[in-house]
């Protein structure tokens, strides 16, 4: 290991240039990738902000009995689809619709508004289908007149969400691929450049695992270079747009080290790939 | 030690290299290949080290079989092998004493036992005094000399020397030949392509012509290695 750690350096002291160029190149790719993953990330932040107002609203029948409403309230907290349920007097209703809807404050009048139960879901229970299964079951109860959750709208989420995704996985798959053939190209001018020195390797006795590893070592450091110089003008990146533009989230810790790891990753694969196919013609 | 078995290469672009060749070169021989250029010496002695692989045929090196060879059976055989080239092969950014140290470095040779092996074979090809000089401080001769070093410093059983005086002038060649005498004679065969046949004339060693991918002449005909091939054929 120590020698490979050896000719790794001496690689990187013999063509300064070429190993600066490479891990700026690795560090370009990286970064439309990072500032792809910072849209993705901060598009799937906004649609779980949207997502946690999902909401079912349960109005009840006038007249029926705190008792038998607190009671259906726990029948309702312990459905497992559900993180929050919550007791809405007419009062409230109409000091609620009197703020959300300021311009028209004078309109209603006491007692316009019937009292509800409005029910929050968990992260992963505001589909589509869930939702309606959640609201048919509250529906159920003897008591509830009308149950709302703007099917509409939750429909349409889902929607955004699912093109969102599915964007979000082909768009960073390319991405990623792209990133992978150009740090394999620039990895394999190192290895071109090194081509002389592979053939005495293999003269002298060297396994192809031995040539392998100064190579798999240098494309890990190229790699985590240019990641982590990519983490760095995506972090600028994205404190331009919140100072200038819209508050963006920047990743969290455990992705931005994803995103180190990942930058290595793509520098051990793309060696592998350029030495392992400049090895098979040795 | 060395045995070819009706021996085939081609080549995709440029076609038949050898046909048809067999040959045995004993333990500690000294052999002379000769012909014109493209007649098929440096495919030969290719195929001895297994940089390539007979289309047909077989080829045996110190017992290790060409047909179905593994990669890493490859590097393992050439450990017990040295080869040098006309144009040297040295590591331009290395001094000879590390253009040597290479050579152990990369079969994980003991770190401890690598300057001595290293000072030992520089002495003996006459370059004790110039192990820190780089190839570029060298003449053509000691740049040789350094890669006959590298190529011994394994104690290989053959050395394979492709026109290794080709770019040497007469008094570097004349050293060089005196060097790969003595490494014969301390008991290492020697496998050489030369176009230079005024060596061939002046020494006794076996000599063997090839011409269009073909033996056309071998010295030791009749005598015992060349029977021995044919007996096995």
């Amino acid at each position: 290991m120590r020698l490979a750690l050896r000719e790794t350096m001496i690689g990187f002291r013999r063509a300064p240039v070429l190993s600066m160029l490479s891990i700026t190149t690795i560090a370009f790719s990286l970064f439309a990738f990072g500032l792809f993953s910072l849209v993705a990330v901060n598009i799937r932040k906004t649609l779980r902000d949207v997502e946690s107002r999902v909401e079912i609203r349960a109005f009840l029948a006038d007249g029926t009995p705190v008792e038998v409403v607190s009671a259906a309230m726990g029948d309702i907290g312990a459905f497992p689809e559900v993180i929050r349920v919550e007791y809405v007097s007419p009062d409230s209703a109409l000091a609620r619709a009197r703020e959300e809807l300021g311009e028209f404050k004078d309109v209603f009048e006491s007692a316009f508004l019937p009292a509800s139960i409005d029910v929050r879901l968990r992260e992963g229970y505001r589909d589509p289908n869930t939702v309606r299964t959640v609201a048919e079951r509250i529906k159920a109860f003897q008591f509830v007149d009308d149950v709302r959750f703007g099917e509409e709208w939750v429909d349409k989420l889902h929607r955004i969400r699912n093109v969102a995704t599915a964007a979000g996985v082909i768009l960073g798959l390319a991405f990623a691929a792209v990133a992978v053939i150009i740090i394999g190209a620039t990895i394999r001018m190192a290895v071109m450049a090194r081509s002389r020195e592979i053939s005495i390797m293999r003269l002298v006795g060297a396994t192809d695992a031995f040539i392998r590893r100064p190579f798999l070592i240098e494309g890990f450091l190229k790699g985590l270079l240019g990641g982590g110089l990519a983490l760095m003008l995506t972090w600028f990146a994205s404190e331009v747009i919140s100072r200038n533009f819209v508050q963006t989230e920047f990743f969290s810790r455990p992705l931005a080290v994803l995103g180190l790891v990942g930058g290595a990753l793509i520098g051990v694969l793309g060696s592998s790939l350029s030495v392992g196919r400049h090895l098979r013609k040795v | 030690m060395i045995r070819f078995q009706h021996v085939y290469k081609e080549y995709p672009r440029t076609g038949l290299a050898l046909q048809d060749v067999s040959l045995f070169v004993a333990k500690g021989e000294f052999v002379f290949l000769i012909g014109p250029s493209g007649a098929g010496k440096s495919s030969l002695l290719k195929l001895t080290y297994m940089d390539e692989l007979p289309t047909k045929g077989d080829v045996w090196v110190s017992g290790v079989r060409a047909k179905g060879i593994k990669r890493r059976d490859v590097a393992k055989l050439r450990r017990k092998l040295g080869v040098v080239f006309q144009d040297f092969r040295l590591l331009e950014d290395r001094t000879a004493e590390a253009n040597v140290a290479f050579a152990l470095e990369v079969i994980d040779t003991p770190r401890s036992a690598i300057p001595g092996k290293v000072a030992r074979v520089l002495a003996q090809v006459g370059l004790a005094g110039k192990a820190t000089s780089y190839p570029r401080e060298l003449s053509g001769g000691e740049q040789q000399r350094v890669a006959m070093a590298r190529a011994l410093v394994n104690d290989p059983f053959v050395l394979i020397a492709d026109e290794p005086t080709g770019n040497l002038d007469e008094r570097a060649t004349r050293g060089v030949f005196q060097l790969l005498r003595d490494i014969n004679a301390s008991g290492t065969a020697v496998l050489m392509a030369t176009h230079n046949l005024d060596l061939v004339r002046r020494s006794e060693y076996r000599t063997i012509e090839v011409n269009r991918g073909q033996i056309v002449f071998d010295s030791a005909d009749g005598d015992t290695a060349r029977r021995k091939v044919e007996g096995l054929a």
